[in-house]
């Protein structure tokens, strides 16, 4: 079997429980993300994903500060933040990009400032890198209960608000008349945002994980109209991103530089952005098509009041 | 049938209007057609304006309007036909002609006055740093009491009102000495006070300075008193002429191709589509059954 | 030493002035984006052994086109901040082919102003004066074109030409303050600062100078901050950003309560 394989799988692939943890995790997170992330994009609330991913740096760094698990550090940041963009109003457009814009600022100045720190301290390195562009490969089992916990607590979340949060999104003031308490459901869906993104940081750094959030979610959305479908669409292309990023990077161990290894998270990047490329192509010849098809012929409209 | 460029001058003849006459000719619109997504939005739509001409280009929501004003912008290139300006066949830059769109945002954070709006409208296309100068200063005073403005010069642009930011952008484009001032649905958003307040101003500003303003509205009515020349717009098409040449039940049922009714309110002006020969004329404005107030 | 002051000044500059229409123009995202994709450029000129400045500014102007060719007015568009995350991706990847992954992406990132050589105050000096002149020279049209892009196309100005032509001097600016306060940090200061000075007065030839202003001491509190205590620049300017924006919010705020009948603010009519 591994013979065959063996062209795609480099050796030990199977083998190695680094590689179980990082597909399961891997895997976990992507339908996470995928799920929350179809909502941010239907809201348009991309800069915030963005904003929170980077953020995510603060808790992370703050972490290896005080010397607690880096996914301690990136939910506890992120719920922080979240509730921050809330007292801001990220519901709200006016002056909205300029807010979050500062608040990341002086996040990342304070993110900048414990890595220092950390670094200076311990003298080690490393943690800049952790942080900000992942170590699928360095989850450590004794995190897994932990991410399986979380996890399930964004599903749960999501589940519950999925019709009130859906309506909310499509038309605030229609879900307002009918007795939805949007601003609640707007927090929660923040909430769930705030830990989605955590659980990214881990797999592929905080400034990439925006990617994860984002990624699929908009590519699934181009190609179907119907929530339900673009779920489930969003978590497959993040599964298949992940794991093929997965297979990638332990592949190029034997590639060129020798021994190192390419980074996951730059694999599982550029496969939702090529994935995201690809999902408009049925767009574009559907507008070709469009396009050649024979103008109307009649002129004359019946009148209407409009 | 030939209702477009139908056109008829001071004595009822049919003719085309020769510049110097009445005054300047300043648009000329010759069958201009649009063709938006396979769909026909204007049809060989013709007419003219003079200087000083108070002209309401009227027509209901999806009629063409915004269409027809991009077009003699030129911001919409037309499918057929040509826009003359100042007997000139118009180009991109044109100093001459002065534009207040319907919809615009201004941020009320924006560090930017009314005053500093309108002197932005001597000469915004040129580049660079304007200097600041005594005439340029003065130039702007005048052009905002023209408009009125004068006591709200001085705050954000952002934080005034609509009807204020309205006045603030016709100073904006009146500075530039244009020949030609075109409003899009200036009278949507103001209550029936504002509007008039407005119409008049207008008016005022075309005869005084010689300007051709050319407005666009769906209710006509704001309009009557100082309307020198109506453009009916309807499904793309287009009869222009006098109040009393174009308000009239044969024309106007030409034009839209059914029957239409045409009723007079005391010295306003009601134009109805009739299901049927039998409408209630009970005087007042409203739904007739059956019929379609059409503006 | 002296160096350190000078390139953080003129960087401020930068800034304040480059800033002053981001704020305009609604270009929070594009500052923030641009960087970002110019740390790839960076990542990669050393890779290959070129002059970082000369990565971030190809790269950075790569992103500016990126974002006026798909999005919409340098506002936050996902096709854009994909192509911009790919961007950061590949950055990441140069880094670890390179032996100093950590290091080089940390100052990247946050910068390292007092690591700045003699030989980069030159170039720094002359881009500066590039981005001043392009602003000078655009003055006119940009404004109109960035609060009413519509009558600004009824004069002849191509709102899109605009556009493109800001992103590039935004990309040339941020290019050259990268080295100094970092991609992750140099658009709060390009934001911060003319937002902050917004609250102090309503005109424009002000709220740019005082922009500026802002910007200076801001930098400069930053410079003598972490020559004190050793601590990064890039959290002075983090924090610092932040706090001149509040003091801004509350100085707008006082001022709106003191003013006698003051209008309550108006969005679209």
């Amino acid at each position: 079997m591994s013979h065959f394989l063996s062209p795609i799988f480099a050796p030990g692939f199977f083998e190695s429980e680094a590689v179980h943890i990082a597909l399961a995790v891997g895997a976990l997170v992507a339908v996470v993300t995928g799920v929350v992330g179809v909502f941010t994009v239907i809201r348009g609330q991309s800069f915030a994903g963005e904003a929170f991913s980077d953020l995510g740096t603060t808790g992370g760094a703050g972490a290896y500060f005080v010397g607690v698990g880096t996914l301690w550090g990136f939910v506890i940041g992120n719920v922080i933040a979240a509730g921050a963009m809330e007292a801001i109003g990220v519901q709200r457009v006016r002056g909205r990009d300029v807010a979050t814009g500062i608040v990341l600022g002086a996040g990342l100045g304070l993110a900048a400032l414990f890595l220092y720190l950390y670094t200076t301290e311990h003298s080690t390195t490393g943690a800049t890198v952790t942080i900000l562009f992942g170590s699928a490969f360095a989850i450590s089992s004794t995190t897994l209960p932990l991410i399986a916990v979380l996890s399930g607590i964004v599903l749960a979340l999501m589940l519950t608000i999925y019709r009130p949060l859906l309506l909310s999104s499509i038309n605030a003031e229609l879900a307002s008349a009918r007795g939805i308490p949007v601003r609640l459901v707007g927090a929660l869906y923040l909430l769930a945002l705030a830990l989605a993104a955590a659980l990214a940081a881990i797999t592929i750094g905080t400034i990439l994980s925006t990617a994860l959030i984002v990624g699929p979610a908009a590519s699934a959305l181009r190609l179907t109209r119907r929530p339900l479908t673009a779920l489930l669409t969003a978590a497959a292309i993040g599964i298949a991103a992940m794991w093929v990023g997965i297979v990638l990077a332990y592949d190029s161990y034997h590639w060129p530089p020798a021994g190192q290894g390419w980074p996951v998270s730059f694999f599982v990047v550029m496969l939702v952005f090529l994935t995201y490329l690809l999902s408009g192509l049925p767009e574009a010849r559907r507008r070709r098509h469009a396009a050649r098809a024979a103008p109307a012929a009649g002129v004359m409209q019946p009148a209407t009041n409009s | 049938m030939n209702v477009s460029g139908a056109e008829t001058n001071a004595m009822g003849r049919e003719g085309i209007s020769v510049a110097g006459l009445d005054g300047e000719e300043i648009l000329g619109v010759e069958g201009i057609s649009v063709r938006l997504s396979g769909r026909e939005v204007l049809r060989e739509v013709s007419f003219r304006i003079r200087a000083g001409e108070f002209t309401g280009l009227i027509g209901s929501n999806g009629a063409g309007k915004t269409t027809l004003f991009r077009v003699i912008l030129g911001l919409q290139p037309p499918t057929a036909g040509r826009v003359l300006v100042a007997g000139r066949p118009r180009s991109a830059r044109n100093p001459l002609i002065g534009y207040v769109p319907q919809k615009f945002l201004l941020d009320p954070d924006a560090p930017l006055r009314g005053r500093d709006l309108v002197a932005l409208g001597i000469d915004a296309q040129r580049p660079g740093v304007p200097r600041p100068s005594e005439s340029r200063r003065a130039l702007v005073e005048e052009m905002l009491e023209a408009v009125d403005a004068a006591r709200f010069a001085d705050t954000r642009v952002g934080r005034l009102s609509g009807g204020e930011q309205q006045r603030i952008l016709i100073a904006h484009a009146l500075i530039a000495r244009p020949r030609l001032l075109l409003l899009d649905e200036p009278l949507a958003n103001l209550d029936l006070g504002s509007a008039h307040e407005v119409v008049a101003l207008l008016a005022r500003i075309a005869a005084e300075q010689q300007i051709a303003v050319l407005i666009s509205a769906h209710e006509i009515n704001p309009l009557l008193p100082v309307m020198d020349r109506i453009v009916y717009l309807a499904h793309g098409r287009a009869v222009s002429g006098t109040t009393d040449e174009v308000i009239r039940a044969d024309v106007l049922s030409k034009l839209y191709g059914h029957h239409v009714d045409v009723v007079h309110v005391h010295d306003r002006v009601l134009i109805v589509a009739g299901a049927g020969e039998n409408t209630d004329l009970a005087g007042h404005e409203g739904t007739f059954p059956g019929a379609e107030i059409l503006t | 030493m002296v160096n350190a002051w000078t390139v953080a000044s003129i960087v401020a500059v930068v800034a304040g002035v480059v800033g002053f229409f981001t704020v305009l123009r609604g270009s929070a995202f594009a500052a923030h984006a641009i960087p970002n994709g110019s740390f790839a450029g960076a990542a990669g000129a050393s890779l290959i052994g070129v002059s970082t400045l000369l990565g971030l500014g190809v790269f950075a102007a790569g992103g500016a086109l990126t974002i006026g060719l798909l999005g919409r007015r340098g506002r936050h568009d996902v096709a854009t901040a994909l192509a911009l995350v790919a961007m950061l991706a590949l950055g990441a990847l140069f880094l670890s082919l390179s032996q100093e992954y950590e290091s080089a992406v940390y100052s990247l990132l946050f910068g390292e102003v007092l690591g700045i050589s003699p030989n980069e105050l030159a170039p720094t000096a002359i881009l500066a004066g590039l981005c001043i002149c392009a602003i000078v020279v655009l003055y006119r049209p940009l404004m109109l074109s960035s609060v009413l892009p519509e009558v600004a196309s009824a004069r002849g100005i191509s709102t899109f030409r605009m556009e493109i032509a800001f992103l590039l001097v935004l990309a040339l600016a941020t290019a050259m303050t990268v080295p100094v306060v970092g991609t992750l940090l140099i658009f709060s200061l390009m934001i911060g600062a003319p937002a902050a000075a917004r609250s102090f007065t309503d005109r424009p030839p002000l709220a740019m100078a005082l922009s500026v202003l802002i910007a200076l001491v801001i930098v400069w509190i930053a410079i003598a901050a972490s020559y004190e205590t050793n601590y990064p620049v890039g959290f002075f300017v983090g924090t610092g950003s932040a706090l001149a924006y509040v003091i801004g919010r509350l100085t707008a705020a006082v001022r709106r309560t003191r003013q006698p009948g003051a209008l309550a603010p108006h969005a679209a009519r």
